[in-house]
C-alpha cells in the first residue's frame, strides 16, 4: 500500500502542476499537455505503470479492508472508535471508494475520449479543427457545467481526508519514523493534503469562473 | 446519588461457553464508591449474583495491579475504559459518575474466541513468542560478564520501554482491524535494540510476523488507536522498527 | 531428627556446592529424552526451572493456572534483583551477601543455601543480560545499581519499577523458545488439583482443565512444585488474586513438611486501605525508601488536623514532624528492614498518630529529595543560580525517571499527586518466607518432590530483603535445580515411561472429583469469599504483625469455626465442567482454612520474636534496645518442619537446628 501510495503521491504532484499551468499559462498548458500525451515513454512505459499503480493500490486497499473486517467477525455493542483515531485513518476505504466513483467521471471527461480521438479514430496530432492544441480548450469547456464543479469540489475534499492520513501513514509503513523527522513529515503531509487538492479545485473554479 | 455512592446500570456481555452465542444482560448496582477499582465494583455485582443464586460474571484477573496484563474489559466502548495508561484494575470509579451505563465487553477479535463472558483466549500472543520472541541463548553459568558488552544507555532504555508490555491484548480489542502489530513490533524491537538480539534478529521478525498472520489478526492501517489506548504507553515507533526490520529481513534473508 | 536431613555438603562453606555439583550423579543427554519432569507454576523459579530442565533434554511438562505462563505474579515484583558483583566498588562480596542475607533473615536461614545463593547471584544477572533484559544503566552504557532496606551497598539491579516484569519475561521467553521446540509442554488455566505418590517417590499430578473442567492424570519421574507464596491466607495482600497455597498444600498432605508457616513479610510500603470491598492491597516498591523520607507529626493537634482535613502535610513544619526511622534507627534511616519498618509504623499507628481517616498510614515524603537532587542538577547543566522553583522542577525530572511509573501508579490509584504532597503508606502482608521445607538440593521429603522460590522455605529465614525473592527463585530455577535434580533423576534412566493406569493415580482423581463434586452440590448459603474475608481477618488481627499468646490461641480456634462453616454453607454456583472461577476459588480458600490453622499454631510453638514474626512476649526489657524484638537462639535456633497428620491441630513437628559456623550469632541492630 505504502510503496503505489508514495508512487501516486508524486504523480498528484506532477498532475496537479500541470494542470495548474493552465491557469497561468495555456500555451506552455498545451505543449505539456500534447508532449505528455504523445511521448511514447509516457504513453507506452509510465501510463500503464500508473493504471498498475492505482489498480494495485486500490485493489489491495479493498482487500485489506475485506480481509481485516474478517479479523473481527463479532463487532462491538458499543465502540468509542473517535476516542483514540481519526475519522481519516479510520475511514480510507470511504474516502478511497469516493476517488474510485470520482475516477469514472474522470475517464468519461478526459481518458476516453482522449483514447477515442488518439487511437480509435488515429488523431495523434493534439490539434482542434482550428489547427491549435485541443487540451486547453478541452479543460475549460468541461468546468462549464456547475454541477461538474461541484462533483470535483467534493471528490477532492475525499482526496484531502485521504492524503491527510495517507502521506504520513505511508512513511510508518515503510518504517520511517523518528523522533526528529516524523513531526515534519506531518506537518509535511497536511501542508501537501490541503494544497494539492485545493490546487485542483481552484483550477476547476478558476475555469468555471473565468468561462 | 445516594449518600453511599454511585448507583448504576451495567450492560455486561454473557456468553455460556465459546459455542454459545451470547448477549447483552442488564445489570443494577447500588453504593458504588468512587475509590472502588472498576473489579472491585464487578466483584460487588457477581457478590449480588451470586447472593441472588446466579452465576456470577467471570472475567480475566489477577495481579489488580496493571502488570500481569490479565484483565482485558472493553469497557464503554474503550479498551480498559475510558482512562489513559491504565489497566482495567487500575480504572477508579471516580472516572464514573451516578446514573451511567456502563457497557462491559470481552475483546472482540478473530484471533481471540472467547471463551466465556468477558474471557477470552489469548494464547495466539503465546503462538507468536514460541516462534521467536527469544534470544536463544541456554541457561549457563558461564555466559559472559554482564559487563562486557556495554550498552547505549538510549538503546537500553528504548528496550525497557517496548519490553514494558504486559501482553493484555488492548492494542488488538482496540484496532479497528484486530491488528496485532503493536504487541509483536514491542518485542522485535526490544531485541532489536539490543546487541545481544541483533544476531537471530532476521529470523526472529520473519518467523514472528508470520505466525502473527496465521493466527487471523488483521493488518496494520496505521490509526494510531493501539498506541493511545495501550496502558503500558507503547510507541508506534516499535511498528515503524519492526516495519523496518522486517523489509530489511524479506529483502536480505536467503531463506 | 532422623526425619530431617538437609543434605548440606561437607567442607568449607564456599567450597560446599562446588564439591556437591563435582560429586552429584548426571544424566547422560540420551537419557534426558526418556525422562519428564513436571513444573508447577511458571514465576520465576518455575519458568526458569522449566526453561533450563527443557534445555538439558529433559521432557517437560509445565502448568500454571493463568491464561500466560507470562502472567504469573513473579512480574509484579518491582525493586530489584540482587547480586554481588561489586560493580560499584562499595566493599561488596559473595560473603557481604550470604552475611546480609543470614543477618537480614534473623539467622533462621540455612547457611549453606544462603551462600549457594550469593554465590550464583553473578550468574543470574549475567545469564539475564544474555537473554536480552533491558536493565537499567549508566550513560557509559554500564550496569547501574541502587541500595534497598537492610544493606551497606548498593548491590541491586533493576529495570524501572519493573524489574519482576522484565526478569519474568526473560524466563518466559526462555521457556517459548522450548515450548516453540516441543520440549516443554505447556498446560495454560490448568490448576494442580493433588500429587500422585507412586511406591514412595513423587510420580505425576491430577489437573483440572479450568476451560473444560476435565481432569487429567499426567506422569512424571519428578514433580516441581514452584507455586508461589500464601500471603493470600490474609486474604488482602499484595499478592494476585488467583495466587493460592493450593500446590504446595497438596503435597504437604501427602507427606511433605510444611516449614516454619508463621514467617510471613509484612511489607511497609503498601498504599492504605480505603474500604470494605477492597480486593487487594498494592505495594509501591521498597526502592522508595532510597529516596523517601517516613514520617508522622509529632504533635496530635496536627494529626487531628489532617484527618479533618483542615490542615495539609506539607503545611506542617519540619520541626514538627517525627521522623521515627531517622530517629529510632540513626544508622540505616529509612532503609531499616522491612520488618523493622512495618513495624515502627504499627507502633506509631497504634499511638494514634495515624494520618488518615482508618488512622493506618504514615507518610512517606520526597521533597527533601526532589531539592536534593534538583540542586544537583543544577551544578550539572551550568545553572548555579536556580531558583527555588526550578530547582524543584528539575528534582521532579530525576525523580520521575527513577519512579515515574511507580508515581503514576500511585496517583491512579489515590487521585493524589505524590511530587506535590507526600504518599501515603501503611504495611501489608507481601511474601511468605515459610514454605515446603527442602533440603540442600531442594528436594521436600516426598523423594522426587522439589520446592522451588517462594514456595520452599530456605533462604530467607524469619525475613527477607529487598531485591532476595527475584534473586532466590531465578537461582533455584536457573542454577540449582538443573544439577540437583539430575542426581536424582540419574536413578531413574530405567524406569521408562510412569503409566497413569494405576491404583494410586485412580484414588488421587477420586479424591479430586469427590472435593469438586462436594462444592458445586453443596448449594448453602455464603459466597466463597464471605469465608475467605473472616479468615483473612482473624489472620490479620491475630497473626499480624505482633502476636501473643492468647491472640494466638483464639486465632487457631476461630479458624476452626469458620472452616466448619465454610463445609457446611459455602455456595458454589455455576457447574462442573465449564470455566467456574467460584469453583477454583473454593478449593484454594478449602486449603487457606488448614494453612491458616498450621500458621496460628506454628506461630504459638515459635515463643520468641524473630524477623517477620513478632511475639509481644518476647521484647528487650532494657537497654538501648528496649521494646525491640528479642530473639531466642537457645531455644528456636531451628526451622520448624511440621508433619500433616490428618488435621492441622494435630501437625507433628520436626526441628531442622540450624548451624552457623561462618557467621556469628547477633542482635540485629539497626540503630
Amino acid at each position: 500500500m505504502a510503496l503505489s501510495g508514495f508512487f501516486l503521491l508524486v504523480f498528484l504532484l506532477q498532475h496537479c502542476t500541470i494542470n495548474f499551468l493552465s491557469v497561468i499559462n495555456p500555451e506552455s498548458f498545451n505543449n505539456v499537455s500534447h508532449f505528455m500525451g504523445t511521448n511514447p515513454l509516457v504513453q507506452f512505459a509510465l501510463q500503464p505503470i500508473l493504471a498498475f499503480g492505482v489498480i494495485f493500490h486500490l485493489g489491495m486497499g479493498i482487500r485489506l479492508e475485506f480481509q481485516n473486517r474478517l479479523s473481527r467477525p463479532i463487532k462491538y455493542e458499543m465502540e468509542k472508535a473517535a476516542e483514540n483515531a481519526t475519522w481519516m485513518s479510520r475511514n480510507m476505504i470511504i474516502t478511497g471508494v469516493m476517488i474510485l466513483l470520482f475516477f469514472g467521471l474522470h475517464f468519461y471527461d478526459f481518458w476516453f475520449p482522449e483514447l477515442n480521438t488518439k487511437f480509435i479514430i488515429g488523431d495523434m496530432s493534439g490539434l482542434n479543427a482550428g489547427g491549435e492544441f485541443r487540451y486547453y480548450e478541452e479543460l475549460k469547456h468541461k468546468f462549464i457545467d456547475p454541477t461538474r464543479v461541484g462533483l470535483y469540489v467534493v471528490s477532492f475534499l475525499f482526496l484531502s481526508l485521504h492524503l491527510m492520513h495517507g502521506f504520513h501513514s505511508a512513511f510508518q509503513s515503510v518504517g520511517f519514523r523518528h523522533n526528529k523527522y516524523t513531526p515534519i513529515i506531518k506537518k509535511l503531509g497536511m501542508l501537501y493534503a490541503i494544497a494539492i487538492p485545493a490546487g485542483f479545485v481552484f483550477i476547476a473554479l478558476f475555469h468555471f469562473i473565468n468561462h | 446519588m445516594t449518600e453511599n455512592g454511585m448507583n448504576l446500570t451495567l450492560k455486561v456481555w454473557r456468553q455460556k461457553s465459546d459455542k454459545d452465542k451470547g448477549q447483552i444482560e442488564t445489570y443494577q448496582v447500588k453504593d458504588i464508591s468512587e475509590h472502588m477499582s472498576f473489579l472491585e465494583m464487578m466483584d460487588t455485582m457477581n457478590e449480588q449474583l451470586i447472593t441472588a443464586g446466579k452465576e456470577p460474571v467471570a472475567f480475566d484477573h489477577d495481579c489488580r495491579e496493571g502488570i500481569c496484563g490479565s484483565c482485558s474489559l472493553f469497557i464503554n466502548g474503550e479498551a480498559h475504559g475510558p482512562d489513559r495508561g491504565v489497566t482495567t484494575c487500575q480504572l477508579h470509579m471516580r472516572k464514573f459518575k451516578d446514573g451511567d451505563t456502563i457497557y462491559i465487553e470481552p475483546w472482540r477479535s478473530k484471533a481471540f474466541p472467547v471463551i466465556k463472558d468477558l474471557v477470552v483466549d489469548r494464547t495466539g500472543f503465546d503462538r507468536i513468542m514460541n516462534a521467536g520472541g527469544f534470544i536463544s541463548v541456554n541457561t549457563s553459568g558461564n555466559t559472559q560478564d554482564a559487563n562486557s558488552i556495554p550498552i547505549p544507555k538510549d538503546d537500553a532504555d528504548h528496550a525497557f520501554d517496548a519490553a514494558t508490555c504486559i501482553g493484555c491484548g488492548a492494542c488488538v480489542a482496540t484496532c479497528k482491524n484486530a491488528s496485532a502489530m503493536l504487541f509483536v513490533s514491542a518485542k522485535v524491537s526490544q531485541l532489536a535494540l539490543l546487541p545481544q538480539g541483533k544476531i537471530e534478529a532476521k529470523d526472529r521478525v520473519l518467523n514472528m510476523v508470520g505466525q502473527m498472520d496465521a493466527e487471523g489478526f488483521g493488518s496494520c492501517t496505521n490509526t494510531g488507536a493501539c498506541e493511545v489506548e495501550c496502558p503500558k504507553g507503547i510507541s508506534l515507533d516499535n511498528i515503524a522498527r519492526m516495519n523496518r526490520e522486517f523489509m530489511s529481513a524479506s529483502i536480505t534473508s536467503d531463506k | 531428627m532422623a526425619k530431617l536431613d538437609a543434605k548440606i555438603p561437607e567442607g568449607p562453606i564456599k567450597d560446599k556446592w562446588t564439591n556437591h555439583k563435582n560429586n552429584i550423579n548426571v544424566v547422560n543427554p540420551a537419557n534426558k529424552r526418556l525422562i519428564d519432569v513436571i513444573v508447577v507454576g511458571t514465576g520465576l523459579a518455575g519458568g526458569s526451572a522449566a526453561a533450563s530442565l527443557a534445555e538439558l533434554g529433559y521432557n517437560v511438562k509445565s502448568f500454571c493456572f493463568q491464561d500466560s505462563p507470562r502472567r504469573a505474579h513473579s512480574i509484579a515484583a518491582q525493586g530489584g534483583i540482587n547480586a554481588a558483583k561489586n560493580y560499584q566498588n562499595d566493599g561488596d562480596s559473595t560473603y557481604r551477601l550470604f552475611y546480609d542475607t543470614v543477618k537480614g533473615g534473623d539467622y533462621r536461614s540455612r547457611e549453606a543455601n544462603v551462600y549457594r545463593l550469593a554465590e550464583v547471584s553473578t550468574n543470574i544477572i549475567d545469564q539475564c543480560v544474555a537473554q536480552g533484559v533491558p536493565f537499567a544503566r549508566e550513560y557509559g552504557g554500564l550496569l547501574d545499581n541502587r541500595s534497598f532496606g537492610g544493606v551497606l551497598v548498593s548491590r541491586t539491579f533493576y529495570a524501572k519499577g519493573q524489574t519482576g516484569q522484565q526478569l519474568l519475561l526473560g524466563a518466559y521467553s526462555a521457556m517459548s523458545r522450548q515450548i516453540g521446540k516441543g520440549k516443554i509442554k505447556m498446560f495454560n488455566r490448568h490448576e494442580m488439583m493433588d500429587l500422585v505418590i507412586v511406591g514412595g517417590k513423587a510420580r505425576g499430578i491430577i489437573s483440572r482443565n479450568l476451560i473444560t473442567g476435565e481432569i487429567a492424570r499426567h506422569s512424571a519421574h519428578a514433580v516441581v512444585i514452584a507455586s508461589g507464596g500464601y500471603g493470600n491466607v490474609f486474604f488482602l495482600s499484595t499478592n494476585a488474586m488467583g495466587s493460592n497455597t493450593s500446590a504446595a498444600w497438596k503435597i504437604h498432605k501427602k507427606g511433605a513438611f510444611f516449614a516454619n508457616p508463621c514467617y510471613t513479610q509484612i511489607h511497609p510500603t503498601c498504599i492504605p486501605r480505603s474500604g470494605e470491598y477492597q480486593s487487594k492491597l498494592t505495594l509501591m516498591s521498597e526502592s522508595l525508601r532510597n529516596d523517601g523520607r517516613i514520617w508522622v507529626p509529632k504533635n496530635m493537634k496536627d494529626v487531628e488536623a489532617i484527618r479533618a482535613g483542615s490542615m495539609k502535610p506539607v503545611e506542617i513544619k519540619a520541626e514538627d514532624r517525627d521522623y521515627y526511622l531517622e530517629r529510632r534507627y540513626p544508622a540505616f534511616g529509612n532503609l531499616v528492614p522491612r520488618d523493622v519498618a512495618s513495624r515502627a509504623a504499627k507502633e506509631r499507628c497504634d499511638a494514634g498518630y495515624g494520618v488518615n481517616a482508618t488512622g493506618e498510614a504514615v507518610y512517606l515524603d520526597f521533597a527533601s529529595a526532589i531539592m536534593r537532587y534538583g540542586k544537583e542538577k543544577a551544578i550539572i547543566i551550568h545553572e548555579p543560580n536556580a531558583s527555588e522553583a526550578r530547582i524543584q522542577e528539575l528534582g521532579k525530572k530525576v525523580i520521575e525517571d527513577k519512579y515515574g511509573n511507580l508515581f503514576q501508579m500511585y496517583e491512579k490509584i489515590t487521585n493524589d499527586n505524590p511530587y506535590e504532597t507526600p504518599m501515603q503508606i501503611y504495611p501489608a502482608v507481601h511474601y511468605t518466607m515459610g514454605g515446603v521445607w527442602v533440603d540442600y538440593n531442594l528436594m521436600t521429603t516426598i523423594p522426587g518432590c522439589y520446592a522451588a522460590g517462594e514456595a520452599n522455605f530456605s533462604d530467607h529465614g524469619a525475613n527477607r530483603l529487598g531485591a532476595s525473592a527475584l534473586m532466590q527463585g531465578l537461582a533455584d530455577g536457573y542454577f540449582v535445580l538443573p544439577y540437583t535434580i539430575g542426581d536424582y533423576l540419574a536413578n531413574d534412566i530405567r524406569t521408562g515411561e510412569v503409566s497413569t493406569s494405576s491404583a494410586e493415580f485412580d484414588e488421587a482423581e477420586q479424591v479430586v472429583k469427590e472435593r469438586l463434586n462436594f462444592f458445586i452440590n453443596n448449594k448453602g448459603t455464603k459466597s466463597v469469599d464471605h469465608f475467605h474475608k473472616r479468615l483473612g481477618k482473624v489472620m490479620w488481627d491475630k497473626v499480624g504483625m505482633s502476636r501473643n499468646t492468647q491472640g494466638l490461641k483464639e486465632a487457631a480456634d476461630e479458624i476452626r469455626v469458620i472452616k466448619e462453616e465454610f463445609w457446611k454453607d459455602v455456595m458454589v454456583p455455576g457447574e462442573l465442567n465449564e470455566l467456574n472461577q467460584e469453583l477454583e476459588k473454593a478449593g484454594r480458600v478449602a486449603d487457606f482454612l488448614e494453612l491458616g490453622e498450621l500458621f496460628a499454631k506454628d506461630a504459638l510453638d515459635r515463643n520468641e520474636s524473630c524477623g517477620g514474626h513478632f511475639r509481644e512476649e518476647s521484647v528487650e526489657p532494657d537497654g538501648e534496645q528496649k521494646g525491640e524484638a528479642k530473639r531466642d537462639d537457645v531455644n528456636f535456633k531451628y526451622a520448624a518442619a511440621w508433619e500433616w497428620k490428618g488435621d492441622p491441630k494435630d501437625a507433628e513437628l520436626h526441628k531442622e537446628e540450624l548451624t552457623f559456623n561462618d557467621i556469628e550469632l547477633k542482635q540485629r541492630s539497626y540503630k
